[in-house]
């Protein structure tokens, strides 16, 4: 066990884990961040995806010794102050999520490549999107909302 | 399963609760049951409160298929409630309360459809009487509108909330006026779903979300290789990872407890296990489909016969034969399954993402020995259902494990685990014959099914049984065209592989099957394939609807395509909501190809959420596509080989073709749109790629060689 230090949207949180604890446990077990979901374990379908520095990561694979205590980490829950964010809201009037448990991860990766890139064509979001699975089908509303909260940037 | 002997009259029992708000629960008569004898299912909650709010409790689990927004709509709509004053609450599990809470088949608002609307018209129409009686006006004169009721000659109004005093004093109308649909206000029109930011924002709740004090952890170790038993294991190393409090065996599965839920994975991959193979061990992929292809050569049962097959063979000019064939696949829901249980000496709380909950009160009771009402099953939202959650044996685990650790206890499968040990849909093989008169007519149709049967594997100890009404009644001898002659046959195949009701369960294996086989028949009757279908569906109003809509919104009969594309159409109806469905399909250089398009229409009734049912058009396809293009689960050594995403992969949003969703207008009783759009998908696709290269693939998952 070693005690870590980490800021995750905008507080800083003291834990005591083990270092190879991936940072999703840390948001979830131990901050009780729950937005973030567990999916495969294995970095392969994106439901755990946060900003790291603003870039999205996914956490399950991400032991919290490799982080750096100055890493600004940001969850679904910190996305924005009472869900207004221009994606939420394009989620919301497209009527994305349908069970809704990867829509943290979907959301958290739309809104790295909306930083990067204000107007994605769907090469681009396919790019960015591809390895976030939804196992409910939402896709085409996800390709939807994207292009919509691009259009409002 | 009801085991309550209610009274025959229709009624409404109302109750008051400690607080100021008007309750109804309704015990209103199965509108099928009613007629023939004493079976009465109550159903829903609503509760207004004296602050004007509505809260309507959901009594099915909610997976995705918003019934959390749907149901509420269906009440709201008679009890002209004002939509933005409504809350939902899920309920617990309790059969007596809310009859039956199995949320499957695409019931949901096929079952509680007419008992939710004559709810909401039976609390207005006391609402309307405490109003008249305060004004001292005929009802007549009264209206009811968003949360108010109206004196129409003096705009005198109440909210709703100013009457529930009064309005509870009252004896619940047996025989509430239902609205004239033409009036429908809610009903039909698009609403955001209830849950929809939370599931934008992370304050969602799943089961694997819930957190109680002094909570511990727990993962488990179950044998891959399916009936096999636990010899032996060392989980010394596994002892020293941190937060670790104990590791220990039970029904040949082991469990891992911890502080936190890294630790039981970590400690998990460190415990070394010693199996005591059983015979399944022997068996594979390939053992399994020569077993089924072994059965397919002999007698089987038959399950339905008419004019005469035989004859119709003899006299043949022409003789075609098929063989389609689908694998074992997974659920594969995106939340694990998981559940927290919290057990004390004479009660026992339960918090599980599942589509049964009353099933898991009485087994939880049944195993603690506990009275039922001792037993509390809190649903949450599930991510991702499916049919997989129909089972329960993720939560009697849970339950094992809390009994020992005597601790609140949340288990949480790795996906490893869930991909292992589902309950996947069957593997099958369907045998498919038609015989065609000189003019190349089809004379006949045979069908025979090799499967394993869901049920006989759950409740029959998995011998193999004669006849599984099941695979037959959906989509074998249902067949909706119109043969002279024909013969539908069965012959189960169970092997130790567990299974379930995968999403549209039998549906997606017989639809792939006969939809395909049409394809080739027309072909040989050198028939369009929509024009050669529809001549057969000629008394079928209903499919009519969804051929005719999906041809002109497709432009079947107009559109000309590149040389380089192809197109594929399939019809089937399912749960009784019918659905009818086009794919183009642009082929690569390498081979390869791209689903460009999918045209699709559905009738299911009056759509009570026109844009809910879009989406689960939108999920069907999807899922289905997933399984026409990849997901396939092979069994080595006894065991699921597929383990995780990499091998066992989902279409993602590169793959994903343009869905196009028309809805009949319909006024007939509305049914479900969760698993109908599924069945169609994979022969449309399938007869899409015979169209563009010339190739009949007969097998799931579709590999161009």
């Amino acid at each position: 066990m070693k005690n870590y230090s980490i800021k995750v949207n905008g507080k800083t949180h003291k834990v005591s884990v083990d270092d190879d604890t991936p940072l999703l446990w840390v948001l979830r077990d131990e901050i009780g961040l729950t937005g973030t979901k567990f999916g495969c374990g294995r970095g392969l379908c994106g439901t755990c995806t946060v900003h790291i520095n603003g870039e999205a990561t996914r956490s399950c694979v991400t032991p919290i010794d490799n982080l750096e205590e100055e890493i600004e980490i940001t969850t679904i829950e910190g996305l924005s102050k009472k869900t207004s964010h221009t994606l939420q809201k394009a989620w919301a009037e497209e009527e994305v999520p349908q069970c809704g448990y990867c829509q943290s991860g979907q959301i958290m990766t739309a809104a790295s490549l909306l930083n990067k890139n204000k107007n994605p064509n769907d090469n681009d979001i396919d790019n960015a999107m591809k390895m976030n699975l939804c196992r409910c089908g939402t896709y085409q509303r996800i390709r939807n909302a994207i292009h919509k909260a691009a259009k409002k940037l | 399963m009801l085991k309550s002997n209610i009274n025959r009259r229709d009624f409404l029992k109302i109750s008051s609760t400690a607080s100021t708000g008007l309750v109804i629960g309704l015990f209103l008569p199965n509108s099928v049951n009613a007629s023939s004898n004493k079976k009465f299912i109550p159903n829903s909650f609503l509760t207004i409160n004296s602050d004007n709010s509505i809260l309507i409790t959901a009594t099915r689990s909610d997976m995705g298929q918003h019934v959390r927004t749907s149901l509420p709509m269906i009440l709201s709509e008679e009890l002209e409630a004002d939509w933005n004053l409504v809350k939902v609450v899920q309920a617990d599990a309790d059969e007596s309360q809310y009859g039956d809470q199995g949320t499957g088949g695409s019931g949901s608002i096929r079952e509680l459809f007419p008992e939710l609307r004559k709810a909401g018209a039976a609390a207005k129409e006391m609402l309307i009487k405490a109003a008249a009686e305060k004004w001292n006006v005929n009802v007549n004169e009264c209206k009811a509108e968003l949360n108010k009721v109206i004196h129409t000659q003096t705009k005198k109004q109440f909210t709703f909330g100013e009457l529930v005093g009064k309005a509870k004093t009252y004896s619940i109308p047996s025989n509430p006026k239902l609205k004239n649909p033409s009036d429908f206000k809610i009903i039909g029109k698009s609403m955001r779903g209830l849950d929809t930011l939370d599931k934008t924002n992370g304050s969602a709740m799943y089961g694997i979300d819930t957190v109680v004090p002094d909570m511990l952890f727990a993962t488990i170790i179950k044998c891959p290789s399916f009936g096999s038993k636990l010899k032996s294991y060392d989980s010394s190393d596994a002892l020293k990872v941190s937060g670790i409090i104990n590791i220990f065996e039970f029904n040949n599965k082991i469990a891992i407890v911890g502080k936190n839920t890294w630790s039981v994975f970590k400690a998990k991959s460190k415990i070394k296990v010693q199996w005591d193979y059983g015979e399944f061990y022997q068996w594979n992929s390939k053992k399994i489909k020569d077993m089924m292809v072994e059965k397919s050569n002999l007698e089987a049962t038959t399950a339905k016969k008419q004019g005469n097959v035989e004859k119709a063979i003899k006299s043949s000019n022409f003789t075609l034969e098929s063989t389609y064939e689908l694998p074992f696949t997974a659920h594969a829901t995106l939340e694990p399954m998981n559940c927290v249980a919290k057990i004390s000496n004479n009660s026992c709380e339960v918090w599980a993402p599942t589509q049964v909950p009353n099933g898991l009160q009485e087994d939880i009771a049944k195993n603690l020995g506990f009275d039922i009402n001792d037993v509390k099953v809190h649903v949450t939202l599930l991510g991702g259902g499916f049919g997989r959650r129909l089972f329960n044996d993720y939560a009697m685990e849970c339950i094992e494990i809390a009994k020992v650790i005597k601790k609140p206890i949340k288990l949480t499968w790795d996906r490893e685990t869930d991909m292992k040990h589902g309950m996947n849909r069957p593997a099958s093989i369907h045998k498919l014959t038609s015989t065609f008169d000189k003019k190349n007519n089809p004379t006949s149709w045979s069908h025979k099914i090799i499967s394993p049967s869901i049920s006989a594997y759950h409740w029959g100890e998995n011998k193999n049984i004669n006849l599984d009404k099941g695979t037959i009644n959906q989509g074998g001898i249902n067949l909706p065209y119109n043969f002279k002659n024909m013969l539908i046959e069965y012959k189960c195949a169970n092997t130790e592989v567990p299974i379930g009701w995968w999403r549209a369960v039998y549906n997606s294996q017989n639809a792939f099957a006969n939809e395909c086989f049409m394809d080739e028949i027309a072909f040989v009757n050198k028939k369009d394939p929509i024009e050669f279908r529809k001549k057969l569906l000629s008394k079928s109003k209903r499919h009519l609807g969804v051929l005719n809509l999906v041809a002109e919104k497709s432009q079947w009969f107009t559109k000309k395509l590149n040389s380089n594309q192809g197109r594929g159409f399939a019809i089937h109806e399912s749960f009784r909501s019918w659905t009818a469905q086009v794919v183009e399909i642009t082929m690569n250089e390498d081979n390869s190809f791209s689903i460009d398009n999918v045209y699709a229409s559905v009738d299911c009734g009056i759509a009570v959420n026109p844009d809910g049912v879009k989406a689960q058009m939108e999920g069907c396809i999807v899922y289905g596509l997933t399984s026409a293009l990849a997901g396939e689960l092979t069994i080595k050594n006894g065991s699921v080989q597929q383990s995780n995403f990499h091998d066992f992969q989902l279409l993602s949003i590169d793959q994903m073709p343009k869905i196009h969703t028309y809805i009949v207008e319909s006024s007939e009783n509305p049914t479900g749109a969760g698993e109908p759009g599924l069945p169609p998908i994979a022969p449309a696709l399938g007869n899409a790629i015979f169209n563009a290269t010339g190739k009949r693939l007969k097998k799931l998952p579709f590999k161009l060689s």
